[in-house]
Parts: structure tokens; C-alpha cells; sequence
């Protein structure tokens, strides 16, 4: 798993408090509930690291809206990424899928930050060696811009616009201690 | 991470650890339907074996295909090689082919070394002379943690042909560094001058190690090097130093038993006890493929071009 990401004072901007965020998982949720029958045959699939404790939220929030067990899971993409020539290897983390596997599902890809698109790319390819769902679609926290493939998101938390010098930090506190999302200018 | 692997001693704890995580993830993939992973795609991986081998190559083949790797086989045996082509003039003719990573079994000692100063690429060694074997090594610490669920503390006792084991040497390594104790177990003649400095306690009298081991690693005796003046007789040295079922019994209850193949029945291990739910022999096949694709994997997948 990744390392928790610090808090240092003042270091830029709040765009989403800790109520603000549970409000936008909530209200995924419920768009998750609606645009799928009640996530009939959904599984949840987090990309590490943040999208793993979104997709247990997601799927947390769904059972206590709706009362219906959706199977929350992991996808590790290191092995599928563009870019691990360019920086190079980085240790592998765990795959787990619903145990009667997802094929025929609809299978809801989670991750915290939309960016260039290559993350979901990769996510693609390594879901494609796994099965075949039914349908594939992608929820994120946070649509940031700057796609450089044709990808989009079917449930998205919050449009940020941003500048190609800012970073967005999503903190959760699984991984850092603490819910919170920032916008900070790159040093 | 290092670049070349020619040394169960260039693995530090973590770099040894992260091999063993890693081959844990690649393991899942054996029980997967697509059995392909596209992270060495359009890289090209040379199989260069001078001595014979058949689950080494395959393996190491298997991994290579497994990560979408090419692989070129290359056996001395109906190559330029029997026409005299030297060590490094194979190497340069690689080279020029372009191949991101070289496996080479050589008989010599110090082989793959050499290669490495010649190559641009990685150089895995896959067993060379009498000296070491760190994928072997890197596979049966893997059996081991997967067994008995951890490597530090663990007592193993390495058993026969160390003189001529380049298992033995990488195991003694790579389990030292990662917190086992080794104890060698072989007749004085069988043991190397100067095992003294190993890390690793030695002994005479199997039957006094195996209560205490949590692993028994038996070693083939390697007939093919030895002109039969090590031991007095075939016979003699299974009733010194070969597991059966007898001798099984005293080990503790959860212990195991690791053959790093191939195996002489009857010799050094006898078939009921290689056939035993305790025997982690065909296991010790597949954790190698897993092993071998963790490796190829942190030495070639992020390497500058």
C-alpha cells in the first residue's frame, strides 16, 4: 500500500472537508443505486491505493442505503501501467476479486482522482486478462482534467478545474489518518 | 533494485523480501484463466545454457512468456559453440542482437560475472560450476515462508553434497540474511574446505540435527562430478545421510522436506518420503516459475533504456 500522505499546515487548499467528503461518497452511492436498479450484480473494484477504501465506503454506504450486499474488491494494475520503464519498478500489491470471479457483472472501477485517464487504461487491460463483465464503468472522487485519452467517468464526486502546476491530494483516513481533499501548487 | 543477479549475497533483507512479495502477487496468476501479464512486452530475454537442464530453462522460459517477454533459447549443444565460439564472443553476438537480460548456466565458476562485464543487459545467473543457483535459493526460501509462514528463526538443516551444491551455497546466503539457521549436514568429505567461514553451523550425524530442523533440504549426489571416492559406497552413504521414512519420523511434526531436484530414489531421499505430504518437491517447480517472474520483473521492468 502507498505511504500516507502528511499534513503539513496550511499546505494549500481545502476543497472538500471530512463532512464535505462523506457527503460526496453518500451521494455516489445513491447515483450508483439509481443508474444501476439498485446495483443488481455490481461489484465494486478499487485501484490502489485510495480506490480501495472508496470502493469499501461505496459499497458500505450502498448496504445502508438500499440494504443489499455489494462485493467490494481490489485491482492492482502495477503490472499494466505505461510508465514503469519510465519510473521504474514499484512493488506489487494484491488483486482480490468477487469470489464467483466478474464475469456478467457490471464491474465499477473506484478511484480517488481522475487525471490523465492512463490509470483507468491500465485498469482496462488488466480487468480484459481477469473476465469479462457484463459492463465496466469508473466512479471517482475527484475529475481533476487534463485527460490525455478518450476516458471518462460515470460517477463523479467533484469537478475540480485545475492547472497542470497544482496537485490534487485526496486523504483518507484508512491511509492517512484523516478525510480530507487539497489542492496544492507543485514545488 | 540491483541489476544483475548473480549472487544470492546481492539481495539485502528488503530487496530479498520484496522478490518473495512479489513472487507471492505473480503466484495468483497461475490460477487465472488468461496466464499473461503484458509488463515485458518488447523486451527480449536469452535463455544461454552451456550445461543441461531441463526445469531451470523451462522455468525460467515459462516466467519470461508469462511477463510477454521474447525468449531466445540458446544451447551450447548444436550452436557455434561447438565449433570453439569463445564465452565472449556469444556474449557480443547477444549484445548485438539486443537482449534485455541473459539467464546463463555455465559449468564454470564465475561465468555469469564475466558475462556481466561484457553485456549491456541483465545477467541472471541460473547456476554456474559448483558456486551458486540464487533463483534456487530465492524459490526455496519462498517454499519455506509459505509453509511454515516465516523465515527468521527457522532451523534448516542442508544435507548432503555441499562440496559440490551451488544449491547449498545460495541457500546458506540468502537464508542467513534473512534470519534462518542453516546447519550443513554431510560427510567430512563432502563438506567444502573453509565451510568454516559460511554462515552456517556443520555436523557429521543427520540423526542429531533432525529433531530440532523445521526444514530438511536434502542435496542430489552428483555422480556425474565425483568419481566415487568421496564415500565408500552408494549403500553407505543412504544409511548415513539418506531420509527415510525412519528417519522422517524424527523430524518435529510440522517440519518439511525440500529437494531441489532432480532426485536420486533411493539415494539421498527414499520415494516414500518424496512422495510424502511432507515433501515440497513439485511445489518447489511452481514457486519457481512464480520466483523467476518476480525477478525478471524488478530487474527488467522499470530499466532505463
Amino acid at each position: 500500500m502507498g505511504h500516507p500522505r502528511t499534513a503539513g499546515p496550511a499546505a494549500g487548499k481545502t476543497i472538500l472537508t471530512s463532512a464535505e467528503l462523506a457527503r460526496v461518497v453518500d451521494r455516489i452511492a445513491h447515483q450508483i443505486l439509481e443508474k444501476t436498479e439498485g446495483a443488481r450484480d455490481c461489484a465494486l473494484l478499487g485501484i490502489p491505493t485510495r480506490g480501495v477504501p472508496l470502493a469499501r465506503r461505496l459499497a458500505a454506504r450502498i448496504e445502508a442505503f438500499e440494504g443489499n450486499a455489494v462485493p467490494a474488491g481490489v485491482l492492482d494494475i502495477t503490472l499494466y501501467r505505461d510508465d514503469l520503464r519510465l519510473r521504474g519498478t514499484r512493488a506489487l500489491g494484491p488483486t482480490s476479486l468477487p469470489t464467483d470471479g466478474i464475469d456478467a457483472r457490471r464491474v465499477i472501477l473506484v478511484d480517488d482522482v481522475l487525471f490523465s485517464g492512463r490509470t483507468v487504461r491500465a485498469a482496462l487491460d488488466a480487468l480484459k486478462d481477469l473476465g469479462r463483465p457484463r459492463v465496466v464503468q469508473l466512479a471517482v472522487l475527484v475529475d481533476r482534467g487534463h485527460r490525455e485519452l478518450p476516458i471518462r467517468a460515470d460517477y463523479v464526486g467533484k469537478n475540480i478545474p485545475t492547472a497542470l502546476t497544482e496537485s490534487v491530494h485526496v486523504l483518507l483516513t484508512e491511509v492517512d489518518g484523516l478525510d480530507e481533499v487539497r489542492l496544492e501548487e507543485k514545488h | 533494485m540491483i541489476r544483475h543477479l548473480l549472487s544470492a549475497a546481492d539481495l539485502d533483507a528488503d530487496n530479498a523480501t520484496l522478490v518473495l512479495d512479489t513472487a507471492a502477487e505473480m503466484a495468483n496468476l497461475a490460477g487465472r484463466e488468461v496466464k499473461k501479464l503484458p509488463t515485458l512486452r518488447g523486451r527480449t530475454v536469452v535463455n544461454l545454457f552451456y550445461e543441461d537442464s531441463t526445469r531451470t530453462r523451462i522455468s525460467f522460459e515459462a516466467a519470461a512468456k508469462r511477463l510477454s517477454a521474447d525468449v531466445i533459447n540458446f544451447s551450447a549443444k548444436g550452436s557455434s559453440v561447438s565449433k570453439g565460439e569463445s564465452l565472449k564472443d556469444t556474449a557480443l553476438t547477444l549484445q548485438a542482437m539486443g537482449a534485455d537480460a541473459v539467464v546463463i548456466r555455465h559449468s564454470a565458476s564465475g561465468a555469469p560475472h564475466r558475462l556481466a562485464t561484457w553485456v549491456d543487459g541483465s545477467v541472471l545467473n541460473a547456476g554456474d560450476g559448483t558456486h551458486e543457483h540464487p533463483t534456487q535459493a530465492l524459490l526455496d526460501a519462498y517454499t519455506m515462508r509459505a509453509r511454515l509462514g516465516r523465515l527468521d528463526g527457522l532451523a534448516v538443516a542442508i544435507v548432503g553434497d555441499v562440496l559440490h551444491s551451488r544449491v547449498a551455497r545460495s541457500n546458506v546466503l540468502l537464508l542467513h540474511t534473512l534470519g534462518a539457521r542453516v546447519t550443513l549436514v554431510g560427510p567430512p568429505t563432502l563438506l567444502p574446505v573453509g565451510v568454516d567461514a559460511w554462515p552456517a553451523k556443520t555436523s557429521y550425524d543427520l540423526d542429531a540435527v533432525l529433531p530440532d530442523a523445521d526444514v530438511v533440504m536434502m542435496l542430489r549426489v552428483q555422480r556425474e562430478r565425483m568419481d566415487d571416492a568421496y564415500f565408500p559406497s552408494v549403500r553407505e552413504y543412504s544409511r548415513r545421510y539418506g531420509l527415510d521414512a525412519v528417519r522422517m519420523r524424527k523430524l518435529p511434526e510440522h517440519a518439511i522436506v525440500m529437494h531441489p531436484g532432480p532426485m536420486n530414489r533411493g539415494m539421498e531421499i527414499s520415494p516414500d518420503v518424496a512422495d510424502s505430504p511432507r515433501s515440497t518437491i513439485v511445489e518447489q517447480v511452481a514457486n519457481g516459475v512464480s520466483v523467476r517472474m518476480a525477478v525478471l520483473y524488478l530487474l527488467l521492468g522499470g530499466q532505463h533504456k
